[in-house]
């Protein structure tokens, strides 16, 4: 027997661990990494307050932010290439400008 | 007792995890360590009796996505992280942030009465879920589908090389 807050505290820590790296990070891909952690501590709530409603709605919902996060590595992963082949760097400060 | 235990060992291994994906300067070992989280993920979505949840997230997330992280970072031979000014502002409104931040979910986690969870409890069987998907949640399944085609499409015109423009110039 787990109470449902420790869930909600687990989420949330993965969560600011997410929004910490994202705004510490420099490198575009571990910025890009911080994202997926910060997809996962909100899946961890959803499956946590389905099983808490016996609602399994939760569950298909965690199923669509995967197959929407998997869709955003791709096309993300895809400009990442793209940036770097123009800029020929990973670091996000040195990619203040949209057009060369 | 033991669902607490397993809940504490996995839930340790996922915040060192996440902590040791903000510590590591190089992409790689960031890109394992949050491999580690999603394992970790997987095992507390078992505790909560979501059975496909868990299936999904060992062969979406840690297989798939994290396979395109290895890749990138390998195909672009990311090196160690360059520090820059930038990040300092960052720093010093991220950290306030996140004390604020942390410190709201603290609290309203503590005034809340929240019930215990059980193991299996949930009655979500892969078949109810399929249930659900394929007939309550049929249109935004179909949906998924074209969105997922329309970022495949989209990954391939981006990463394309562009080969027009170089010979011309």
């Amino acid at each position: 027997m787990v109470p449902l807050s420790y869930y909600l505290i687990l989420g949330g820590i993965l969560f600011a661990c997410g929004v910490t790296g994202f705004l510490i990070k420099r490198n575009i891909i571990t910025i890009f990494m911080c994202i997926e952690l910060m997809l996962n501590g909100v899946n961890l709530t959803f499956v946590a307050f389905a099983a808490q409603w016996q609602a399994l709605a939760g569950q298909v919902f965690v199923f669509f932010v995967m197959v929407v996060a998997a869709a955003e590595a791709a096309v993300g992963l895809a400009i990442i290439i793209a940036v770097y082949r123009t800029r020929e760097t990973l670091n996000v400060d040195l990619v203040n400008l949209l057009k060369l | 007792m033991l669902h607490l235990i397993l809940f504490s060992l996995f839930g340790v291994v996922c915040v060192a995890g996440a902590i040791n994906l903000l510590v590591q300067t190089h992409p790689i070992n960031s890109a394992l360590s949050l491999v580690v989280v999603m394992g970790a993920l997987a095992v507390e979505f078992l505790l909560l009796g979501a059975e496909f949840v868990a299936a999904i997230q060992v062969i979406v997330y840690a297989g798939a996505v994290m396979v395109l992280f290895v890749f990138v970072i390998m195909l672009l031979n990311a090196g160690i992280e360059e520090r820059t000014n930038g990040s300092r502002v960052a720093l010093r409104l991220g950290i306030p942030g996140l004390l604020i931040g942390s410190v709201l979910i603290a609290w309203v986690l503590t005034h809340a009465n929240t019930h215990s969870v059980n193991v299996g409890a949930l009655p979500g069987p892969p078949k109810t879920i399929g249930w659900l998907l394929f007939h309550d949640y049929l249109l935004p399944f179909e949906i998924t589908s074209v969105l997922v085609l329309i970022a495949i499409m989209g990954a391939v015109v981006l990463a394309a090389r562009p080969e027009s423009p170089r010979k011309e110039s």
